[in-house]
C-alpha cells in the first residue's frame, strides 16, 4: 500500500502534552516536515522557551534549548553566532514573543539575525491557565479580565508583524493561520520560506501564526477554529508584511 | 616572557582571549566598559565573536545560547547589570552550562556609584538569581591575578560544567599594572552534551533546567552539588601572609586585600605580629585555609569595602573560635593602610 501520510522524521515518535484540539501539534508538524524536505535535522538547533511549547525539547528530533521566558531570541543569537552554518529557529507563544520578550524580538529582527522566529499567536497565556495575553483581543474574557479586555484599563493588542515589518533587518514577517486545509497550505509555504531565507543568508523571519486555545477559550476545537476565522484574522489580517525576496523580485 | 603594563579591565579581556573564549555578549556599564571595548576591536582578529546586546538579559540569554553549543563564552558588567543578568545566570547553571561572567563591581543598592565596591560580595557566593546552585567565584586582587584567574575559570566552568565568576571591583579595573599573558589555548575538552545539531550521527541532545518531576528536579541538584562538593574538596585558593606567628588575623580579599596587606606590613614594622588571610576562591570559601592561617592569633579582623558580608562566613568557617571584628568603608570610598593600622592597634595591637 502507498504511504500517503506519516509522521514527519524530524518528530520524535512519543504523545505530547498539548491539549486536545490545540492547534500546536499542527504547527510542530509543519516545522518538522520543512526540516524533513530541506533535510536539515541534523544541522538545526531549536530554541523553546517558557509558555505551552517549554517541552518541544521533547519532540522535535533536532537538537533543542530551553530558554528563559521571552529570551529565545537572545538564546538563538548566541546559538546562531558561535555557529553561524547551521539552522536555528525559535518556537515562541504571545506572552512570550510579545510581553516579557519584546525587547529581545525587536532588536534580534533589527539586528537582521539570521533565524527563524515561529511566533504562535492564540491571544492567552495557555501554560499558566488562560490569562491575557498581549495580543488578547479587546473585550475577550480571561481569567485576568474576567469581565472581558477593557482598552481603556488593559490598553490594545500588539500587532507584531505589523511593527517588525518596520525594521530592515526583517527578511520576511508573514502572518498565517491554520484553521482550514488551504490555510494550512499557506502556513507551510511560509515556514518553508522562512527557513529558505536563512539558508540565504537574508536575515530575520517571522511567520506568526493564529492558533487556538480551546481549553482556555472555553470552546469546543470546532468552535475555536470559527473563532480564528471570525474574530482573529478581522483583528490581525493574514498576510505578507514583509518579503526581502518579493522586494527583490521587484526591483 | 613579554611583560605589558595594563589597565585591569583590558587585562581580564585579553586574557579571556587567550582562553579561547569565542563569544562575548555585553551591555556598556561603567566602571567594566573597557572590557567591551577591547574585545570589540581585537575580537574578530581572533576569530571570535564579539556582539553589544539590547540589554544585559539578552547578554546572558546569549551566552546561554553560545554556551549551549560548546564554545567558550563569557559576559560582564558591574554591580546593577548583573543583578540584571541573575535569571539568565541561574538557567546557566540548571542547565549545566559551562561560562565566565565578570563582575567589575561598584557601589549599590540601586544605582548606587561607579567607585569600587565589595557590596556583591552576597550576591556572588550566595543568591546571584534563584534555586539550590552556586557559581564558582574567584576574587583576584592584582591584574597579573586577574589573567590567571580568567585562565583557570573558563578550564574550570568546562570541568565542572557551571557559570564561573571573577569578582573584581572599580579599583582592579581601572589600575594599570605589568602583567605577563599564557599562551592561546588551542586544547578544548571534548564537550558531548552540546546541542551544535546532531548531524545524523547522535540521538538528540537538549539543553534544559526543566523538571517538571519533584523527584528528577532533585536528582539533577543532587547531582550538581556532588560536583560543589569536589571543588570544596580540591580547588579553595587563599593566600596566608606573615599568619603563622600573628595576633591579629586581618581578612580581606580582592583590592581590600592589598589595602590590608600595606596595613599588616606597617604594623610589623611597628612591632605588632599582624597577618593576612586573603581568600582566592569565595565559594567555596577556603575553610582549611583561613582555619590554618588563625590558629595561633587572639583576634581576627575582616575588612571589606562594604558593610561586611565576607565576615559571615569568616565566623562560619572559623566556627567563631576567635573573636571577630569588622571594619569596612561602602559606597565607594577605599579604606586607607593608615585606617586598618588603626583598628589593627585598637584590637589590642598586643606586641
Amino acid at each position: 500500500m502507498a504511504v500517503v501520510f506519516e509522521r514527519p522524521k524530524a518528530l520524535v515518535d512519543i504523545p505530547t502534552h498539548y491539549c486536545p484540539g490545540c492547534t500546536h501539534g499542527i504547527i510542530h508538524r509543519l516545522v518538522a516536515e520543512v526540516i524533513d524536505e530541506m533535510g536539515i535535522e541534523g544541522d538545526t538547533i531549536g530554541v523553546c522557551p517558557v509558555g505551552c511549547s517549554v517541552m518541544a525539547y521533547d519532540y522535535f528530533g533536532c537538537d533543542m534549548i530551553e530558554a528563559a521566558h521571552g529570551r529565545a531570541p537572545a538564546t538563538a543569537t548566541g546559538v546562531k553566532r558561535a555557529m553561524p552554518d547551521k539552522f536555528v529557529f525559535t518556537y515562541q507563544g504571545d506572552g512570550d514573543l510579545a510581553a516579557i520578550g519584546t525587547a529581545e524580538t525587536v532588536h534580534a529582527a533589527t539586528r537582521g539575525e539570521n533565524i527563524v522566529v515561529i511566533f504562535v499567536n492564540n491571544t492567552i497565556y495557555g501554560m499558566t491557565g488562560g490569562q491575557m495575553a498581549p495580543t488578547t483581543l479587546p473585550g475577550q474574557v480571561t481569567q485576568t479580565t474576567p469581565f472581558g479586555r477593557d482598552t481603556n484599563v488593559q490598553g490594545y493588542p500588539v500587532r507584531m508583524c505589523e511593527m517588525l515589518s518596520t525594521l530592515d533587518g526583517v527578511a520576511l514577517a508573514q502572518r498565517v493561520t491554520v484553521n482550514s486545509v488551504p490555510h494550512i497550505r499557506e502556513a507551510k509555504k511560509a515556514i518553508r520560506k522562512a527557513f529558505e531565507n536563512q539558508k540565504n543568508g537574508l536575515g530575520f523571519s517571522i511567520v506568526e501564526i493564529l492558533s487556538t486555545c480551546p481549553t482556555n477559550w472555553g470552546m469546543t476545537p470546532v468552535d475555536a477554529l470559527k473563532r480564528v476565522e471570525d474574530e482573529m484574522i478581522p483583528y490581525y489580517p493574514l498576510g505578507v508584511y514583509k518579503d526581502k525576496t518579493a522586494e527583490e523580485v521587484n526591483k | 616572557m613579554e611583560r605589558n603594563l595594563m589597565k585591569g579591565n583590558e587585562a581580564l579581556a585579553e586574557a579571556a582571549l587567550r582562553a579561547g573564549c569565542k563569544c562575548f555578549f555585553g551591555y556598556p556599564i561603567t566602571p567594566q566598559t573597557e572590557i567591551s571595548a577591547y574585545l570589540a576591536k581585537n575580537m574578530a582578529k581572533a576569530g571570535g565573536v564579539f556582539l553589544q546586546a539590547e540589554s544585559e538579559v539578552a547578554a546572558i540569554n546569549m551566552v546561554l545560547g553560545a554556551a549551549s553549543t560548546g564554545v567558550r563564552a563569557m559576559t560582564s558588567s558591574s554591580s546593577p547589570g548583573v543583578s540584571l543578568k541573575s535569571e539568565g545566570v541561574s538557567y546557566i547553571a540548571g542547565s549545566d552550562l559551562p561560562c565566565v561572567i565578570i563582575n567589575v563591581q561598584r557601589g549599590g543598592p540601586g544605582l548606587g556609584g561607579i567607585q569600587p565596591s565589595q557590596a556583591d560580595y552576597w550576591q556572588a557566593t550566595k543568591a546571584l538569581g534563584h534555586g539550590d546552585y552556586q557559581l564558582l567565584v574567584y576574587a583576584p586582587s592584582s591584574v597579573q591575578e586577574m589573567v590567571d584567574k580568567v585562565t583557570l575559570a573558563f578550564d574550570m566552568a568546562d570541568a565542572y560544567r557551571m557559570p564561573v565568576m571573577i569578582l573584581a571591583d572599580g579599583l582592579l579595573g581601572q589600575m594599570m599594572e605589568p602583567v605577563t599573558f599564557p599562551e592561546k589555548k588551542t586544547d578544548f575538552i571534548e564537550k558531548p552534551w552540546a546541542t551544535d545539531g546532531h548531524g545524523g550521527k547522535r540521538k538528540h541532545n537538549i539543553t534544559n533546567s526543566l523538571y517538571l518531576k519533584p523527584e528528577e528536579l532533585e536528582k539533577s541538584v543532587v547531582e550538581r552539588f556532588k560536583r560543589y562538593d569536589e571543588i570544596k574538596a580540591k580547588h579553595t585558593e587563599a593566600e596566608l601572609y606573615l599568619t603563622e606567628d600573628a595576633d591579629i588575623i586581618v581578612t580581606a580579599y580582592g583590592a581590600t586585600a592589598r589595602v590590608a596587606k600595606s596595613a599588616v606590613n606597617l604594623a610589623r614594622a611597628e612591632g605588632i605580629k599582624a597577618g593576612l588571610f586573603r581568600p582566592i576562591t569565595l565559594w567555596p570559601f577556603p575553610v582549611n585555609e583561613i582555619n590554618e592561617a588563625v590558629k595561633n592569633a587572639k583576634v581576627i579582623l575582616d575588612v571589606e569595602m562594604s558593610m561586611g558580608q565576607m565576615i559571615e562566613d569568616v565566623k562560619l568557617a572559623t566556627n567563631c573560635s576567635k573573636p571577630v571584628e569588622f571594619y569596612g568603608r561602602t559606597g565607594g570610598v577605599i579604606p586607607t593602610p593608615a585606617e586598618v593600622l588603626e583598628q589593627i592597634k585598637k584590637l589590642g595591637g598586643a606586641k
